[in-house]
C-alpha cells in the first residue's frame, strides 16, 4: 500500500529525514517511536503533502502511484488521512459543517451526489458512537476552544467520517486521559479492516497495549535505526532510546 | 471649477420648481452655501486622510435623469430579501416607483411613505426632524445632499407600536441613461417604545458610472429600538457616499449593520449620539472588496450620558488591489460614567497588494468606564489552508471556507434570519466569482 524508499526531506535547507525506508501493507499496523525532534511529525507531514517540507531524494509510492506528485487534497481523496499532532483551529466553522464539506469533497471526487445536512446527521450519529461523543460536539467550532484531548478525539471523529485507507496518527494519544485513550483506541480498532492500514506515531507503550502494532520502528535523527515486533516497544520503554542509538551505531 | 457646476445645478433646479416646498428653501439654500464654503474634502482633512474624493469632485455629476424603461418585478429579484409580505419602497434614479412598492398592511401608528408626500401632507412633522440629526456643518456631502433634497423615505412609528416585518427600501440606479447623481434622503422617527427594522439597499439595475449621495437621519426616542441594515452593492464603477446619523434617547436600542460590496469608491459614515441614560448601540460592519475597489467606513459613537453600552465589530475582506479604510471613533463625555464600550476592526488581506488603513480612536473623559478597542490585519492562515486540504478540500474550497469563517460572527449577529441568509449568499457568490475571475 505504501512504499517509502530512501526518503530525504528537510525544511529551510536543513535536512530532517535522512533516508527513510518503510513499507506498509494493507491490514498492517506500524508504530513509529523515537525521541523528540527525530523527525516523526516531519515524516507524517511529508506524507500528507505539507509544502513547507522539501523532498530532496527518494520516492514514496501509495497504491502504485507517486504520492509525492499528488496535491494534499488528492492524497486525502485517495484515502490518506493524517491526524495532526497539533490540530489546527478554525474558528467560525462548526464541526458539523466542516465534516460535511470534507465528506462531500470525497463524494464529489467519486462522482457521487453530495449529501444534504439532514441525511448527513444520520451518518454522523453513527460516527459519534465511534468516539463516544454526543451531538453537542458538532455545534462546536473546529478545534477552537477545545481542550488538547478533545482536539485529538476530534481528529479521530474526522477519521471515522472519512474512512481512510491509510491513516497516520501523529501522537494522537498525547493529551488524552486514560478513559479517552481507551475510547479513541477502541474507535480506531473498530475502523480496522483487512484492506486498510495504520501508522501510529507515539511516545508511549501504553497506546500500543490497545492498538497492537505488527511492527515497531524507532526513528532517530531522521533514520529508522531499528525495527521489530510489538515487543520492541516494551524494550524501548525499559531501556530508553539511548539503547537503540548505541545498538544502531553498532549494527 | 466643478463646485460651480453643482451650484448652477442647484440654482437651475430651484428656479424650476425644485425648491418646493417653500418652507424647505431656506434650509436648502443654507446647505448649498455650506457646501460652497466647505468644498469637497481633500486629504488634508483628518476625516478623509485615506480616501481621495477627487474622482467624484472631478466628475461634476448633475442630477440623474429618469430611467428610460420602467423596471419590472424580475429586475428587482436579485435585490429582494425576505418574504413578499415585507413592506417595500422602491426608487429608481431618485424617483419613487409606485408600481413596485408595497406599503400597505402596516399597523396603525405606522407611517411609511415618500419624503415628497410627507413634506406636502405633514410639513410640521417633517420640518421638526429633517436636517436636525444630520448636520450640514462639517460634512460637505451631507450639505450637498440636503441642498438637493427632493425625495426619499419617511418612516414614523408612534409610541409603543411594533412594526412586525422589516421594511425594505431600495435605492436603485439605472445607469443606462448616462452619468448622474442621486440624493436619497431617509428619515426615521421612532417614538417612545416603538420598534422597527429598516433595510436600505443601494444597487444598480444596470452598471455604469454614477454617484449616490445618501443621508439617513434616525431619531430614537426613549425605549425604542431600530434594527438598521445598509446593504451597499452598487455598480463597481459607481461612487457612493452615505451618511447615517442617529440620536438615541434614554434606553433606546440601535442595531446597525453596514454591508459594503460594491462601488469603485464608497464611503459610509455611521454616527450615533447616546443622548440618554441606558442607551445601547451595536455598530457592525462587513466589507468585501476586490479588484481596485476602495471602501471606507467612518463610525462615531458619542457617549453623552451615563450607563450606555456600545459594541462595534467591523470586519473587512480585501482581495486583489482593493483598499479599505476604517476609522472608528468612540468619544466618552466627562459625565458619561459607567460607559461600556467595545470596538474592534479586523481585516483579512487575501492578496499581497490589498491594503487597509485602520484607525480605531478612543477618547475618554470619564473615569469610571470600561472601554476596549483594537484592530487586526492578517492573511489567511497557511496552516488552516493545509488542514482543510488534508481533509480533501481544494485550495479554492479551503479559501472560501476560511474566508467565510472570518466573516461568520458578524453575519451570525444579524437579528433577521432572511437578511443574514441574503448576505451570506452575496459573500459566497463574491468568493466564487473572484476565484473564477
Ligand atoms: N518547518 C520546519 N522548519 C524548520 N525546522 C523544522 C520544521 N519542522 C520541523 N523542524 C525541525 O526538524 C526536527 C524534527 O521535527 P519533528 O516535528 O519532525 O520531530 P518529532 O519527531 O515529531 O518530535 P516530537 O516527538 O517532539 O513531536 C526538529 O529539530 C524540528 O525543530
Ligand atoms: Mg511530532
Amino acid at each position: 500500500m505504501l512504499e517509502i524508499t530512501n526518503l530525504h526531506a528537510g525544511a529551510d535547507g536543513v535536512e530532517i529525514l535522512k533516508g527513510i525506508n518503510l513499507t506498509v501493507n494493507a491490514g498492517e499496523v506500524h508504530a513509529i517511536m523515537g525521541p523528540n525532534g527525530s523527525g516523526k511529525s516531519t515524516l507524517a507531514q511529508v506524507l500528507a503533502g505539507r509544502e513547507d517540507y522539501q523532498v530532496t531524494e527518494g520516492t514514496v509510492r501509495y497504491e502504485g502511484k507517486d504520492l509525492l506528485e499528488m496535491e494534499p487534497e488528492e492524497r486525502a481523496l485517495a484515502g490518506l488521512f493524517m491526524a495532526f499532532q497539533y490540530p489546527v483551529e478554525i474558528p467560525g466553522v462548526t464541526n458539523a459543517y466542516f465534516l460535511r464539506v470534507a465528506y462531500n469533497a470525497q463524494r464529489k471526487s467519486r462522482g457521487l451526489e453530495e449529501v444534504d445536512p439532514i441525511d448527513f446527521m444520520d451518518l454522523l450519529d453513527e460516527k459519534l458512537k465511534t468516539v463516544d461523543w454526543t451531538a453537542e460536539i458538532l455545534e462546536r467550532q473546529v478545534n477552537a476552544g477545545m481542550s488538547g484531548g478533545e482536539k485529538k478525539r476530534n481528529e479521530i471523529l474526522q477519521m471515522a467520517v472519512l474512512e481512510p485507507k491509510l491513516a497516520v496518527l501523529d501522537e494522537t494519544d498525547s493529551g488524552l486521559d486514560i478513559d479517552a485513550l481507551k475510547i479513541v483506541a477502541q474507535g480506531v480498532n473498530n475502523m480496522r479492516r483487512p484492506d486498510n492500514a495504520l501508522i501510529v506515531v507515539t511516545h508511549y507503550q501504553r497506546l500500543l497495549n490497545y492498538i497492537v502494532p505488527d511492527y515497531v520502528h524507532v526513528l532517530v535523527d531522521g533514520r529508522i535505526v531499528k525495527s521489530g515486533g510489538k515487543e520492541l516497544a516494551l524494550e524501548l520503554e525499559a531501556k530508553g532510546y539511548e539503547w537503540v542509538q548505541e545498538a544502531g551505531a553498532v549494527s | 471649477m466643478t463646485l460651480t457646476s453643482y451650484l448652477k445645478d442647484f440654482e437651475a433646479s430651484a428656479a424650476n420648481g425644485g425648491g418646493r416646498p417653500e418652507w424647505l428653501m431656506p434650509i436648502k439654500r443654507g446647505a448649498i452655501d455650506r457646501f460652497e464654503a466647505l468644498g469637497f474634502p481633500d486629504r488634508k482633512n483628518e476625516d478623509w486622510k485615506f480616501t481621495s474624493v477627487a474622482p467624484i469632485a472631478r466628475s461634476a455629476f448633475s442630477r440623474m435623469a429618469a430611467g428610460d424603461t420602467v423596471p419590472t418585478e424580475a429586475d428587482l429579484e436579485p435585490y429582494l430579501i425576505g418574504p413578499p409580505e415585507w413592506p417595500r419602497v422602491v426608487f429608481v434614479n431618485g424617483r419613487f416607483v409606485e408600481a413596485l412598492s408595497t406599503v400597505s398592511g402596516l399597523p396603525g401608528g405606522v407611517t411609511l411613505g415618500t419624503l415628497a408626500d410627507a413634506m406636502a401632507e405633514e410639513p410640521e412633522f417633517v420640518a421638526r426632524h429633517l436636517s436636525h440629526t444630520a448636520s450640514v456643518e462639517g460634512n460637505s456631502f451631507t450639505a450637498l445632499n440636503t441642498a438637493f433634497i427632493t425625495d426619499g423615505v419617511v418612516l414614523h412609528v408612534e409610541p409603543n407600536t411594533v412594526v412586525e416585518h422589516p421594511i425594505h427600501v431600495l435605492y436603485l440606479t439605472d445607469a443606462r441613461v448616462g452619468e448622474g447623481a442621486t440624493y436619497p434622503r431617509t428619515l426615521v422617527v421612532l417614538e417612545h417604545h416603538a420598534r422597527a427594522s429598516l433595510i436600505e439597499s443601494y444597487a444598480a439595475l444596470h452598471d455604469g458610472v454614477y454617484f449616490t449621495n445618501a443621508v439617513t437621519e434616525v431619531s430614537l426616542e426613549a425605549g425604542s429600538r431600530l434594527d438598521h441594515y445598509k446593504i451597499q452593492q452598487e455598480s463597481e464603477q459607481a461612487y457612493h457616499v452615505g451618511t447615517l446619523e442617529a440620536r438615541q434617547e434614554r434606553d433606546s436600542h440601535f442595531h446597525s449593520l453596514s454591508f459594503a460590496l460594491g462601488g469603485a469608491l464608497s464611503r459610509t459614515n455611521i454616527y450615533t449620539v447616546l443622548d440618554g441614560e441606558g442607551g445601547y448601540v451595536t455598530l457592525n460592519g462587513l466589507y468585501v472588496v476586490h479588484g481596485e475597489q476602495h471602501v471606507d467606513h467612518q463610525t462615531s459613537i458619542i457617549h453623552a450620558q451615563p450607563s450606555c453600552t456600545s459594541h462595534e465589530v467591523y470586519k473587512g475582506i480585501l482581495d486583489d488591489q482593493a483598499h479599505g479604510v476604517f476609522n472608528g471613533k468612540v468619544y466618552v463625555h466627562p459625565i458619561a460614567q459607567k460607559t461600556d464600550g467595545k470596538q474592534t476592526n479586523q481585516n483579512l488581506l487575501m492578496s499581497p497588494r490589498a491594503k487597509i488603513d485602520t484607525k480605531p480612536q478612543l477618547e475618554i473623559y470619564a473615569d469610571d468606564v470600561r472601554c476596549t478597542h483594537g484592530a487586526t490585519v492578517g492573511q489567511l492562515d497557511d496552516q488552516a489552508v493545509f488542514y482543510c486540504r488534508s481533509r480533501g478540500l481544494s485550495p479554492a474550497e479551503a479559501k472560501t471556507l476560511l474566508t467565510y469563517a472570518f466573516a461568520a460572527d458578524v453575519l451570525e449577529q444579524i437579528p433577521s434570519r432572511p437578511v443574514a441568509q441574503y448576505l451570506e449568499r452575496l459573500v459566497m457568490e463574491r468568493f466564487l466569482g473572484s476565484r473564477e475571475g
